[in-house]
């Protein structure tokens, strides 16, 4: 197993062995396997990863948000560092407890892909905020109340006073989605989750919303852990990356490592297939072959159905042991292993 | 649902295999497989499958016509085949026979069990000419005794075999239903598909009318124009004019929920491919709308028969439905309306059991089909 | 909101005016005349020979000899302008003081069963979804499949039996005997609500089972909507989270089918009433309908639809007040 040599009181998060899996009607799906990952006070952590790779399931379990039907195992271990300093293991939580709910919100928030349905459409934006800031702060509904509009202000919407009385389906998409981050804020977390927030917009605020994060962060200097499948948003806001594929990590380094010497031909794909104003006009090189089903996961690297540089006879035996190629970057993939064996 | 390439995975040949079948399988296959793990449903559909089989050929399985008198044998209790009396077990089934007495106190005569008399069934009797399927002439019945009548489910108050009325009714009452779903269907088929073709104008025309049917509420209505009927019409015009008139109410819910459907299909990739690549409306409707909701529709089918099973029983409980001497159990059921008759006679009430087994195998294999048809799907 | 209830008014009145003819259109359908039936109620057992001048006479008074249109014209105006339904042969009265105090009678049934099937199904579709698949569930599950398959006339005397042999007391009729002719006053109002609640309890069964299995089903998409675990993320206990989202909105497919309900109740009512022997118009249009007796039956059917149609007008305005998006999409 992996080392994770690291300052342990460093770590606002630490994520060990994570195993999740989902009781359906077909059987048993694994949807993550064996992932470790940390985050640091203050740091952004990047994960990347095809659909499907397991990056939602791997979050939203950190704030114990799956649904009834996954099981977290039994080895797995997400350990927290509270804002009074003291550790959890959120996968040892009772799920209706009150510890749960402090830290859901109050110590991790959670922004969402589809800025819309995250609202629920028959309360206004005022009333979704003030509920989130009544929740975990000591104050009265005015108070609350002028904190949200606060809050509508910081994250750059006009007119929050007004904003802050209207329904969800009035407020544009950009709109939304800064709604949502004000939210998340409001509740003042040590770790906030960007699960995608800006797939569902256009290029233009798509910019505007990371900007915005950027901003906030070293304004409020919370942790974040930004999930997307496109390696060009990331290299935008992330310190460090994750890659994900099919439930396992496959590559990990800083953002610099990633981008500018991917190692693991999955890495190498996905960066060929950002679309790249330079290249306008060239095929766009997305990454050949299907995503396997989740029931019938292959064994061994599970890339190594669609990776060009397959070995036959090992890669779809095993799963490659980590190798280190430098303090920072690990890979997963045996055509390191074997160099250094 | 994406199709994988699954020759290098080290799964055993036997779940590979599964695998493979289940991603190239047809809708209808995976329909299929989902429904055979419902054994609820499947109860459902062998129950209906016995009662139509039942149904279809009920002049052999009765021992008597729906109309025979059997004389003296007023309101008859069931009685029940056995094998043991006082004087020992046969393998023979046996009834024990029915003697007519005067009652003492209220000085009418009653028909009463007489264990000591001993009736034997037997198999494959010759009995009253029928036929079968209406044109294969026949006399011979299931069963029946030599001597004696066998009344399974006890006789109503004319002294007619309540068990051989039943199972004729069953006929008529499933023969409703199945007709009047068609025609139902292609009415609403016609009709919502058009709509939900077409769209715009047409649909907003179509909606309203539907909208106008819907809100007259249906057995008030229904009783209407079944109080239209020419009292001299014959029971089979009653029957169809009868049939016709569940159908015509019956049309706009279907008709809502195929237009609905085609209205999300017709926004998908395929149909505007096929638009593109110039195919007519019909053909588009026909060749790639159809098909792909065909599954959901037969689950809409089997939904809207408890519907019609359910009017139609009320309506001639109520004496606006079939006459005489057509039975189906909304007539049988015309001599169980009051109190007294379940005091005095509750194997009238047998009918009611029928209606309420069909109805709910019904329910639960349209519902399971559903399930199996959209498992994703929760409401309406 | 004043756009949205215009919108709505007018539709309402269209409505009722493409129904009014359909109505009209049943009416015409008998076979034989009015003028022949009416003649027959009046001069049976008078021994008096009906000439075919008398039925020409009878049929100029009523209008009968004039073209379809015109007498639809004539008896929609009637009922619209002066509240007029026409003459009942059957009774030899006008229809208006047949159906009259019925009127009132109907709609506390319909009230009381709509009022015993939202009490019930609401929250028990509710906690049915939230406890999905537990043994609560599936009872519920098999209590809707029997509230679907029984029909109401059967329900209704099984009830009957049960209250005539253990308990001794008629359910029939709308009031004890001492009640019925007695003025109103409290007890005879309270006396109304207990004969009330067997013909509730009949027509709210299925109408609850239907009802349940739709909150259930409500509940359940509700429940997995992205915005209650939003909700949930924000720390909102789960108790307080499942009121203020999934069973808000789980209540508007019940709103948005008040008239569907009221349909339903108005179609089982007939022959519910005829069982238990209620004094209320479905009981009537049943007879009404054997006796071909059609002003009355129109009057009674028109009667019942408008009741729909209206509560169809409700519901869309509970909606859109329930629902803030129902305005922006249609008004
Ligand atoms: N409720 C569930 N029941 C069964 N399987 C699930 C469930 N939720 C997720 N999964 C499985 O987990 C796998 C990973 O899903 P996840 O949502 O984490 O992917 P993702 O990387 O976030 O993808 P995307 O980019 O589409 O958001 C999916 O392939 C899916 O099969
Ligand atoms: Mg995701």
């Amino acid at each position: 197993m992996e080392n994770i040599k690291e300052k342990t009181d460093d770590n606002l998060l630490e994520v060990k062995n994570l195993k999740i899996s989902f009781k359906t009607d077909e059987g048993i799906i694994t949807a993550v396997d064996g992932v470790n990952f940390t985050v640091k006070h203050g740091e952004t952590l990047g994960i990347v990863g095809e659909s499907g790779s397991g990056k939602s399931v791997s979050t939203w379990s950190i704030m114990r948000l799956l649904p009834k039907n996954s099981i977290i195992d039994k080895k797995s271990s997400i350990r927290f560092r509270k804002k009074d300093g003291k550790v959890v293991d959120i996968t040892k939580l009772k799920a209706r407890s009150k510890e749960l709910r402090k830290i859901r919100g109050g110590e991790v928030a959670l922004i969402f892909q589809e800025p819309m349905s995250s609202f629920s459409p028959v309360y206004t934006i005022g009333n979704q905020i003030s509920e989130a800031v009544l929740q975990h702060r000591d104050v009265s509904k005015e108070e609350a109340q002028e904190i949200a509009i606060d809050m509508l202000d910081r994250v750059g919407i006009a007119n929050p006073r007004q904003r802050f009385k209207q329904y969800p389906f009035e407020l544009s998409g950009g709109m939304r989605q800064r709604a949502m981050i004000a939210v998340a804020l409001s509740m003042n977390p040590a770790l906030l989750i960007a699960d995608e927030p800006t797939t569902s917009l256009d290029v233009t605020i798509q910019a505007q919303i990371l900007e915005l994060m950027n901003e906030l962060q070293e304004e409020l200097g919370m942790a974040i852990i930004f999930i997307t499948h496109n390696l060009g948003v990331i290299a935008q806001v992330a310190d460090k990356i994750e890659v994900m594929y099919l439930g396992k990590i496959l590559e990990r380094g800083t953002t610099k490592d990633i981008i500018q010497n991917p190692q693991h031909p999955y890495t190498q794909a996905l960066l060929k297939a950002i679309p790249r104003l330079d290249h306008i006009g060239e095929r766009l090189n997305a990454i050949s072959g299907d995503i396997p089903s989740p029931l019938s996961r292959p064994t061994g690297c599970p890339f190594y159905t669609r990776c060009e540089k397959v070995i036959p006879g090992i890669c779809d035996v095993k799963m490659p042991n980590p190798t280190k190629l430098s303090d920072t970057h690990t890979v997963y993939c045996f055509l390191y292993e074997e160099k250094n064996v | 649902m994406t199709t994988t390439d699954l020759s290098h995975t080290p799964l055993s040949q036997e779940e590979s295999e599964e695998a493979q079948r289940y991603f190239s399988a047809s809708q209808f296959q995976l329909i299929w497989w989902r429904f055979r793990k419902r054994r609820l449903a499947q109860t459902g559909a062998l129950i209906l499958l016995v009662l139509a089989f039942v149904g279809l050929f009920a002049e052999f399985f009765n021992p008597y016509g729906g109309t025979t008198r059997i004389s003296d044998a007023i309101l008859v209790s069931p009685q029940i085949p056995r094998f043991c009396n006082d004087a020992g077990c046969t393998l023979r089934p046996f009834v024990p026979g029915v003697v007519s007495k005067r009652n003492e106190e209220t000085l009418r005569m009653e028909t009463v069990m007489d264990p000591s008399v001993r009736r034997d069934i037997y198999f494959f009797v010759k009995g009253e000419p029928y036929k079968l399927l209406g044109f294969i002439e026949m006399d011979t019945h299931l069963f029946g005794l030599k001597e004696g009548a066998i009344n399974l489910f006890g006789t109503d108050s004319m002294g007619r075999d309540l068990f051989s009325r039943l199972l004729l009714a069953t006929r008529t009452s499933l023969s409703i239903g199945i007709v009047g779903v068609i025609i139902a269907f292609v009415l609403a088929l016609i009709i919502g598909g058009i709509a939900g073709y077409f769209g715009g104008w047409t649909d907003y025309a179509i909606q309203r009318l539907t909208e106008i049917v819907r809100v007259v509420p249906v057995i008030p209505l229904y009783m209407g124009l079944a109080a239209a009927f020419p009292k001299e019409w014959s029971s089979t015009q009653v029957y169809f004019a009868m049939t016709l008139i569940l159908a015509l109410v019956g049309w706009p819910t279907l008709a809502r929920r195929i237009r609905g459907k085609l209205l999300s299909l017709r926004g998908e990739d395929y149909v505007i491919a096929a638009r593109l690549s110039g195919a007519g409306s019909s053909r588009i409707i026909g060749r790639h709308l159809l098909p792909a909701f065909m599954s959901y529709i037969i689950v809409d089918l089997v939904i809207s028969f408890p519907y019609m099973l359910l009017s139609e029983t009320a309506l001639s409980f109520i004496g606006l439905g079939l006459r005489p001497p057509t039975v189906s159990w909304g007539v049988l059921l015309q001599d169980a309306q009051t109190v007294r008759a379940i005091e005095q006679a509750p194997w009238l009430f047998i009918p009611a059991l029928f209606v309420v087994v069909a109805v709910l195998s019904f329910t639960v294999l349209g519902d399971g089909l559903r399930d199996a048809a959209d498992p994703y799907q929760v409401s309406d | 909101m004043i756009k949205f209830l215009v919108q709505r008014t007018l539709g309402m009145i269209v409505t009722m005016f493409f129904v009014s003819i359909m109505v009209f259109i049943i009416m015409e359908l008998p076979p034989g005349d009015y003028a022949e039936r009416w003649a027959f109620r009046k001069f049976s057992g008078t021994g008096a020979q009906i000439t075919q001048a008398d039925l020409d006479n009878i049929r100029a008074n009523f209008g009968l000899d004039r073209p379809a249109p015109e007498r639809y014209f004539k008896w929609i105006s009637n009922i619209v302008l002066h509240g007029d339904f026409g003459e009942a042969f059957a009774f030899q009265t006008s229809v208006n003081n047949v159906i009259g105090q019925k009127i009132w009678l109907t709609l506390a049934i319909l009230f009381s069963t709509l009022i015993v099937t939202y009490i019930i199904s609401i929250p028990v579709g509710m906690y049915a979804a939230v406890r999905r698949n537990s043994l609560e569930d599936y009872a519920l599950t098999v209590f809707s499949y029997l509230g679907f398959a029984l029909p109401n006339f059967l329900l209704a005397l099984i009830l009957l039996y049960i209250s005539i042999t253990y308990f001794d007391t008629s359910v029939g009729g709308l009031f004890s005997p001492d009640y019925a002719d007695a003025p109103w006053s409290m007890d005879k109002a309270l006396d109304l609500l207990s004969h009330l609640v067997v013909p509730a309890i009949i027509l709210a069964w299925s109408a609850t089972a239907f009802q349940l299995q739709t909150v259930r089903a409500t509940m359940l998409d509700e429940l997995n909507t992205l915005s209650v675990t939003a909700a949930r993320a924000r720390g909102v206990p789960e108790w307080k989270l499942l009121l203020k989202y999934p069973a808000r909105l789980a209540i508007n497919p019940v709103v948005s089918t008040i008239g569907f309900d009221a349909n339903r109740i108005f179609s089982e009512l007939p022959i519910v009433a005829l069982v238990l022997g209620l004094p209320e118009l479905g009981q009537l249009l049943l007879k009404s309908y054997l006796d071909l007796d059609m002003f009355v039956a129109g009057a009674i059917l028109l009667i019942l639809t408008f009741m729909i149609v209206f509560m169809n007008f409700l519901s869309d305005i509970f909606l859109a007040i329930l629902d803030p998006r129902v305005k922006l999409i249609e008004g």
